[in-house]
C-alpha cells in the first residue's frame, strides 16, 4: 500500500516534534523547568481536538443538508477521534499540573471547559448508541451536536478569558505569550500541532474506511 | 398564541402533573432544610438552590416532548408548522418553569432564612437564569423525545450542554446575595442574554431537522 504524501508528513513531523522537543534547548523558568516540554505534547492535544471536533460539526451540518450516510460516519468517527485526544489532553495536562500548581486537578474556567466538552462528546457517542434506526440516528446527533459545540464553543473562548487563572492564555494575557515567545519553542511547537492534527486525520480516515467496509459487508 | 393557550388548557386538564413538580421541589427543598439544618451560608444557600432548580426544570421540561403521544404530535405536525410548534412549546416551558422557580424561591426561603441579599438583582438574576434553562432544556427535551429514550436521557444529553450558562448564573446571582445591583454585573449579563440568543436561534434553526419523522 501506498502512503500518501500527508501521511509521511504525519510521521515525520511527528519523529521530529519527539526528538527535538526531548533534546533542543528550552527556557528555564522557575517552577516549569523542564516541564516546559510538555508544551508540544499537551497544548497541542487540545488544538487537534478542536480541529478534528470542528471537522466533525461540519459535517453534522453537512449531513443535514444533504443526508448522505457518508457524511454521518465522518462526522462520527472524527467525534470519536477527536475524545481520544481529548483524554489524552486531560492526562496529560494532569501530569503537569501535578507537577506545577500541586494538585491533579484545579478548579480553573478552562480545565472545567475542557472537562464539560468532553461530557458533551461522551453524551453525543451515548445518543448515537441509543438510537436504532441509522437515519434517525444521524439526523438527532447532528442536531445534538450542532447544539452542543455552538455552547461549548462560547465556554472554552469566551468565559476564561473573562475569569483569572492559573493557566496561560486566561485573565486578559492573549495566547500564551508568557512563555511561547521563544522562538526555539515555535519551531517545535507549530510542526507540532500539524503533526498532531494530521496523525488524528489519518486515524480518523482508516476508522471511515472500516466503518464503510462494515456496512458493505453487513448489506451483503 | 392559540397554541401556547392550548397547552395550558392541556396542563390545566392534567394539573395533578403540575402540583406533583411543586410537591416534587417542595420535598427536596424540605430535605436539603433537614440536611443542613440551619449551618448553611449564601454560597451553600446559592448553590443548592440552582441544583434543586435544575432537577426541577428537567423534570419540567421532559413533560414538554415527552408526554405528547404519537398520534397527538401527528395531529400537531399537520396543523402547524414546525418552527411555530417549536415557538409555543418554549413560551409554554418558559412560563412553567418561571411560576415553578417563584414558588420554590418563596419555599426555599421560608424553610432556609432568607440571606442578607440584593432581592431585586437576585429576583432579575433568576428570571433570567431560568429562563435560559428553560430555552436549552425545551430544545434537549425534543432531542430525547425523538430518540425514543426516557428522562433519564434528558440529563445525560442536558446537564453537560447546560454547564456554561449554569456557572454564569450561579456567580450572577452570588454576586446579588453580596448585594450588588444587576447594573454591577453588565459582563455577567451580556454573556447570559448572548447565550441564551444563541440557544433560542439554534433551536429555531434545527427544530424543524427533529420534528418530522
Amino acid at each position: 500500500m501506498k502512503l500518501q504524501w500527508w501521511k509521511i508528513l504525519a510521521i515525520l513531523l511527528l519523529a521530529y516534534t519527539i526528538v527535538a522537543g526531548f533534546l533542543t534547548d528550552v527556557p528555564r523558568l522557575a517552577i516549569l523547568h523542564e516541564s516546559i516540554r510538555n508544551l508540544y505534547f499537551h497544548v497541542t492535544m487540545w488544538f487537534t481536538m478542536i480541529i478534528v471536533m470542528l471537522i466533525s460539526l461540519i459535517y453534522g451540518i453537512k449531513y443535514l443538508g444533504s443526508q448522505k450516510a457518508e457524511h454521518d460516519i465522518v462526522a462520527e468517527e472524527t467525534a470519536k477521534t477527536g475524545v481520544v485526544f481529548g483524554i489524552l489532553g486531560l492526562i496529560t495536562g494532569s501530569v503537569w499540573a501535578k507537577f506545577t500548581w500541586g494538585a491533579w486537578w484545579v478548579n480553573d474556567a478552562k480545565l472545567n471547559g475542557a472537562a464539560a466538552t468532553l461530557l458533551v462528546y461522551f453524551a453525543y457517542l451515548f445518543l448515537r448508541s441509543s438510537i436504532e434506526d441509522s437515519e434517525k440516528r444521524a439526523r438527532i446527533s447532528a442536531v445534538y451536536s450542532i447544539f452542543a459545540y455552538s455552547m461549548m464553543i462560547v465556554f472554552i473562548m469566551i468565559l476564561p478569558r473573562l475569569t483569572d487563572s492559573l493557566h496561560p492564555g486566561n485573565g486578559g494575557n492573549p495566547g500564551f505569550n508568557t512563555y511561547d515567545l521563544d522562538n526555539t519553542m515555535r519551531i517545535v511547537f507549530y510542526p507540532a500541532i500539524i503533526g498532531w492534527t494530521l496523525l488524528a486525520l489519518w486515524i480518523a480516515e482508516v476508522r471511515v474506511r472500516i466503518h464503510k467496509l462494515r456496512l458493505k459487508q453487513d448489506e451483503k | 398564541m392559540h397554541l401556547v393557550g392550548h397547552h395550558f388548557r392541556q396542563e390545566w386538564k392534567q394539573r395533578h402533573a403540575f402540583f406533583g413538580l411543586v410537591l416534587y421541589c417542595a420535598a427536596t427543598i424540605f430535605i436539603a432544610y433537614l440536611a443542613f439544618r440551619n449551618s448553611i451560608d449564601t454560597v451553600t444557600w446559592n448553590a443548592l438552590f440552582w441544583i434543586i432548580m435544575l432537577f426541577a426544570s428537567v423534570n419540567a421540561l421532559a413533560k414538554s416532548f415527552l408526554s405528547e403521544s404519537r398520534g397527538r404530535q401527528l395531529y400537531y405536525y399537520s396543523l402547524v408548522s414546525a418552527p411555530v410548534f417549536y415557538l409555543s412549546k418554549l413560551f409554554y416551558g418558559i412560563i412553567l418553569m418561571l411560576v415553578l422557580s417563584i414558588i420554590s424561591l418563596i419555599i426555599f426561603s421560608a424553610l432556609n432564612g432568607t440571606p442578607s441579599w440584593n432581592f431585586t438583582s437576585y429576583f432579575i438574576s433568576m428570571i433570567t437564569g431560568i429562563t435560559g434553562l428553560a430555552i436549552t432544556l425545551t430544545m434537549i427535551s425534543a432531542i430525547t423525545s425523538r430518540s425514543g429514550s426516557h428522562t433519564s436521557m434528558m440529563a445525560i444529553l442536558g446537564f453537560p450542554v447546560l454547564i456554561p450558562m449554569l456557572i454564569i448564573i450561579i456567580k450572577a446571582s452570588a454576586k446579588a446575595m453580596d448585594g450588588f445591583s444587576i447594573a454591577a454585573m453588565p459582563k455577567d449579563f451580556i454573556l447570559l442574554l448572548s447565550l441564551m440568543v444563541m440557544a433560542t436561534a439554534l433551536s429555531y434553526i434545527l427544530f424543524p431537522y427533529i420534528w418530522r419523522d
